[in-house]
């Protein structure tokens, strides 16, 4: 088995050169709400920045950081065109009622489903909420974890920085 | 081996100069505990025996060029029973490790695998820290796409269990195809039907084709298959997705040796529009626990996941009684309702208003038993065990919850939450405890945040619960465990946050009406925390009561304990 690993890790690497990714997104597929297939690389906001923040429907701050962020969002995105990408990490038991709970809410982001927290992982996100900022070409430039009321202002500060 | 060649890897690349195409990252976590002898809740000398300090870390680092991924994770353990993680975890080691390739159209991984078919049912591999639950598959997986909406993978590996050997698992190979016809047939792309189909089979294979038990031997089957089909239409506002799945005969140490097949329903109805979701889910299990290792009776070596349908409760009364899925059989049906009363109107005030409303009810199935020569066989080891009646639901629940919520913001500075949950808890079935009396209990939570200024805030959260558990009778001292958590509680929590960055509180549960006198303990908390992006470091202290802790369905017992508890998150 290590063997094989090794070796595979070899080839790996070798094809790995052919290509590069200009994001820091991962090459991974989720779906979103309507059931259809994002691939994660390629999420962008049209060369402006935008926002992805994890989530599950079972942890109360990620709720609360939801809550604040749909109070501010049309502001926010009619002074800088800020987008938010929202990642649910719930797993098979709440797939089906993401998007009921995401509509009942009312919020406005773009859901995708990480079913078996792959892109959790990918990101090294440890526990819920974990927001990242992205510039236009896809790198993270600023990331944070945990919510605490009003932490959405700090969040803004920062998009401010990089929106010209 | 595999470290010298990730970095003489890694060394090539940086003299071809390529070292901006590639990113590193990674992450960490430690987590240390130091533990008291605290009489009043039970903890002696003896129960800490010189394990004043335990502690466990994790550390990941990935490496990505392009289509190209690799990944190490190194675990490290020193805990015992009162860390509440299951103590066959303690040692060190590389834990995890694999290295992925993926174009688009064709990927592959070697190593340790975490997927997923459907919704789980038939095969899922995952890790959940706060367990100490990781069952990855070391092996190979090979995924293919190829034409837009069309998805096939196959995997073949062993799953992990702490540090054992993977000699000693069964073998697990399975396949899965997922076909999005909106997006592969081109007439379809845009319309208004959305419909996506999949099928998985999933096969183990184990050594040994006999089992003795209580001096008989019994054939055992080498190859136990299960296979599974799903589908996933949304229409407009509604949505319908269902998934059955089937096993064939894999009698086990947890099924009591039966030779039943299993089989499993999972559906799902939900309309939903802006302001307003609504979900119905109904499922059925029956004998579904599908593990690599035929004589394992715990939350090990799943190859399979049963989804539970009931709602996670996060405040700390209700989710001290948290259900767990029953794998050999249970019947239930959830309902959530999420509706916002829109700004500007008399209910929903200047904000609007938002409404939760969740029933869920569990109960067994219903077990016929099978007469062989006049025999009566019910669960009888080595028989078929029972015939079920697929629509009959069994006279015993298990589990029911009907909750509703209230979550307003009064004004700029002020929010309110309120919630009432009316629980039963079938203790007896869900934690094991021969004898228990059903939890029968109402609670009601409420919760304050005011706002001092724009980071400053105030948090106050009181909960009660009535437990109807009898009062003033003679307690069987054999039957003491059945008491630990029973009778009335109250809560409190108060906290106050200067974001992003500080949070202090402190916190109370008082289990005033516990039958027995000596459990009417207060469990008093204080934690202190410090975030700064991405790294977050938090002290914890108190009381620590007896309980489960729940992720998904799997839940774990965490002993009570005294202590104090260092938490240290971040990456790169």
């Amino acid at each position: 088995m290590k063997k094989l690993f090794a070796f595979l890790l070899f080839g790996f690497l070798f094809f790995g050169l052919n290509a590069q990714n200009k994001s820091d997104l991962p090459n991974i597929t989720l779906k979103n709400l309507d059931g259809e297939s994002i691939n994660v690389a390629e999420i962008n906001n049209d060369g402006k920045p935008f926002v992805m923040t994890f989530w599950a429907t079972w942890c109360g701050p990620c709720v609360k950081e939801h809550n604040a962020l749909t109070e501010v969002y049309d502001d926010w995105v009619e002074e800088t065109g800020i987008k938010i990408f929202s990642v649910s990490i719930d797993d098979a038991r709440s797939t089906a009622k993401i998007k009921p709970f995401v509509d009942g809410k009312g919020w406005p982001f773009e859901i995708l489903l990480d079913v078996n927290s792959e892109l959790k992982r990918a990101m090294n996100v440890s526990n819920p909420p974990h927001t990242f900022l992205f510039d236009g070409d896809g790198k993270i430039v600023w990331q944070h974890t945990g919510y605490l009321d009003g932490g959405e202002e700090d969040l803004y500060e920062e998009i401010l920085k990089i929106s010209k | 081996m595999i470290l010298s060649v990730f970095v003489l890897g890694t060394t090539a690349m940086f003299g071809q100069g390529i070292f901006d195409k590639s990113k590193v990252s990674g992450s960490f976590q430690v987590d240390g505990n130091y533990y008291w002898e605290d009489e009043g809740i039970g903890i002696t000398q003896e129960d800490i025996n010189g394990n004043k300090f335990g502690g466990y870390g994790f550390g990941k680092v990935q490496y990505q060029l392009g289509n190209f991924t690799a990944g190490i994770r190194f675990e490290s353990y020193q805990i015992f029973k009162m860390t509440g993680l299951p103590t066959e975890l303690n040692g060190m080691g590389l834990a995890n490790y694999f290295a992925t390739y993926d174009n688009g159209t064709i990927g592959v991984t070697v190593g340790d695998i975490y997927d997923q078919f459907g919704n789980g049912l038939i095969f899922r591999t995952y890790e959940e820290w706060t367990l100490g639950f990781d069952n990855a598959l070391r092996g190979i997986r090979a995924v293919f796409r190829p034409t837009e909406g069309v998805t096939i993978k196959g995997l073949y590996g062993k799953q992990r269990l702490y540090w054992e050997s993977y000699d000693d698992h069964g073998l697990v190979r399975g396949i899965d195809g997922e076909w999005d016809l909106n997006q592969s047939i081109k007439a379809w792309n845009n319309a208004k039907l959305h419909a996506t189909l999949g099928a998985s089979f999933v096969s183990k294979h184990e050594d040994e084709s006999t089992h003795e038990e209580g001096g008989i031997s019994y054939n055992m089957p080498k190859n136990v298959g299960a296979y599974a089909g799903r589908m996933n239409l949304g229409y407009g506002r509604f949505g319908f997705s269902a998934e059955y799945a089937r096993k064939i005969n894999d009698p086990s140490a947890f099924n009591n040796w039966i030779y039943r097949d299993g089989q499993e329903l999972l559906a799902s109805l939900s309309y939903s529009q802006k302001g307003l979701g609504i979900v119905l889910q109904a499922k059925r299990v029956d004998n579904m626990s599908f593990k690599s290792k035929r004589t394992e009776t715990e939350n090990k070596l799943d190859i399979g996941f049963i989804p539970p349908l009931n709602y996670t409760h996060t405040h700390s009364l209700p989710s001290m009684f948290s259900y767990a899925t029953q794998p050999m059989g249970e019947m239930g049906i959830q309902l959530q309702v999420n509706y916002t009363i829109p700004k500007k109107t008399a209910l929903g005030g200047k904000y609007g208003t938002k409404l939760a409303f969740n029933y869920s009810q569990v109960n067994d199935i219903k077990r016929d038993s099978i007469l062989v020569n006049g025999v009566n066989t019910l669960n009888m080891m080595g028989t078929k065990g029972y015939d079920s009646p697929f629509f009959a639901i069994g006279d015993k629940m298990f589990y029911r919850d009907f909750n509703f919520e209230i979550d307003k913001k009064i004004s700029k500075d002020w929010h309110l939450t309120l919630m009432y949950i009316n629980l039963y808890y079938d203790m007896e079935t869900i934690e094991g405890h021969p004898n228990a009396e059903p939890v029968k209990a109402h609670f009601a939570f409420g919760e304050v945040i005011y706002k001092v200024n724009k980071k400053h805030s105030v948090r106050l959260e009181l909960q009660h619960m009535w437990d109807n558990v009898s009062q003033n009778q003679e307690i069987d001292p054999t039957y003491e465990e059945n008491y630990i958590k029973r009778g009335n509680w109250f809560a409190f929590l108060l906290e106050y946050t200067i974001a992003p960055k500080w949070f202090i509180s402190v916190a109370d549960k008082y289990n005033y009406g516990n039958p027995i006198a000596d459990n009417r303990d207060h469990y008093i908390t204080g934690s202190f925390g410090y975030i700064k992006d991405q790294t977050r470091i938090a002290i914890s202290g108190g009381r620590q009561s007896q309980g489960l802790v729940c992720v998904g369905g799997v839940c774990r017992e965490v002993p009570a304990s005294s202590g104090v508890q260092l938490t240290v998150t971040t990456s790169f």
